[in-house]
């Protein structure tokens, strides 16, 4: 199936950080076993004052975080469905919709699965190699206004889709690994 | 606190791991890193725990070896902590006709470049050998090192690859 057929995006549109209207505070983050990171989170009204605080945290603190391409509310404590990806940049991204949030986002289409070895701010340790679709639809809530969002990726940013949506399930990549040997010491540090 | 180094190999059955894991955890031995794998029928293990001493865990593991026909042995390390990275991390897969002196000779190549393997496993089905390493390189050697590395497959009737196990940090 080609992304013609999947249909466009729906919804991005202009969004930014700047549209939230909020400056963003850094959070701490937590890591593994902290027991929030293993919880599904709570879904979320995207148009509430502390949404769209929230997605101002996590644009802000994604962006202190060296090499971070995603951050997701349970890694910095908070227990509702709501994540920020920004994959600008990254030698393996092909498709990029740049900076944004979504609130309660949802896999409605994956196709073409490919391994890779992924970190994670949370497990900071380890890596893991893990199967993701490298063809994605997601759909979502967009914080502030709230309107819907369909997102049409591959690649690197549906990795990193994948891994966040993962977040706020409560699975981390240790859920999704492909074996018993597919965990190894993270050797190089950003 | 002591810290152990055990192995423990012996023809596959089910129950080894429990059995061994639960002799352990009765002596309050932390098991900490461990692998474990089943080669050609045989199941070994090779652990890291924390706790009681050396003799009291042979001991303990001794009714085991007695009645399963497993090989046990138990031995105080030194904790060193971790050791500090050589470099970037790198996957070399090595496969081919099965002959005498694979792993030592592409391993070879490795140690020449500086590199440290972490992490090793072979596989012998029929006549394929296959040889999968992890592997730390230092920086910029990558490049000169696949070269050597082809010429010495050659030389051994083998194919080599070495590839990036850099992770994306999401």
């Amino acid at each position: 199936m080609t992304g013609e057929e999947r249909g466009p995006d729906v919804g991005l549109g202009d969004w930014t950080p700047e549209s939230l209207d909020v400056p963003g505070e850094v959070r701490v983050v937590v890591s593994a076993p902290n027991p929030v990171l293993s919880q599904a989170a709570d879904e979320v009204d995207p148009t509430a004052k502390e949404t769209v605080q929230l997605a101002a945290d996590l644009i802000a603190t994604m962006r202190v975080s060296p090499g971070c391409v995603g951050l997701a509310a349970p890694q910095v404590g908070v227990g509702a469905r709501v994540f920020a990806v920004d994959v600008t940049g990254h030698p393996k991204a092909v498709t990029v919709h740049g900076t944004f949030v979504l609130c309660n986002a949802r896999v409605v289409e994956a196709t073409r699965w490919k391994p890779g070895r992924e970190g994670c701010m949370s497990v900071p340790d380890l890596t893991g190699d893990v199967k993701r679709a490298s063809r994605l639809v997601v759909e979502g809530d967009l914080p502030g206004s709230g309107a819907p969002v369909r997102l049409v990726t591959d690649g690197f940013e549906a990795r990193a889709l994948q891994h966040e949506i993962d977040h706020c399930a409560g699975l981390l990549f240790l859920d999704r690994v492909a074996g018993a040997h597919a965990v190894y010491q993270r050797k190089v540090y950003l | 606190m002591n810290e152990l180094a055990i192995t423990v190999i012996g023809r596959d059955r089910p129950g080894i791991v429990a059995d061994v894991a639960e002799v352990l955890a009765g002596l309050g031995a932390n098991l900490t890193d461990s692998t474990m794998t089943r080669l050609r029928g045989h199941f070994a293990m090779t652990l890291i725990c924390t706790g009681p001493a050396a003799a009291e865990v042979e001991a303990a593991l001794a009714p085991l070896a007695a009645e399963g026909q497993l090989l046990a042995t138990v031995r105080a390390v030194t904790p060193d902590g971790d050791v500090p990275p050589v470099g970037e991390p790198y996957v070399m897969a090595v496969h081919g006709s099965d002959r005498m002196g694979i792993v030592a000779a592409m391993t070879r190549v490795l140690v020449d470049a500086g590199g440290n393997v972490t992490d090793l496993s072979t596989r012998l089905t029929g006549a394929l050998y296959v040889v999968l390493a992890e592997v730390e390189l230092p920086a910029g050697v990558a490049d000169t090192l696949v070269d050597r590395l082809h010429r010495t497959a050659a030389e051994l009737g083998v194919e080599v690859t070495l590839r990036p196990a850099d992770p994306d940090l999401l």
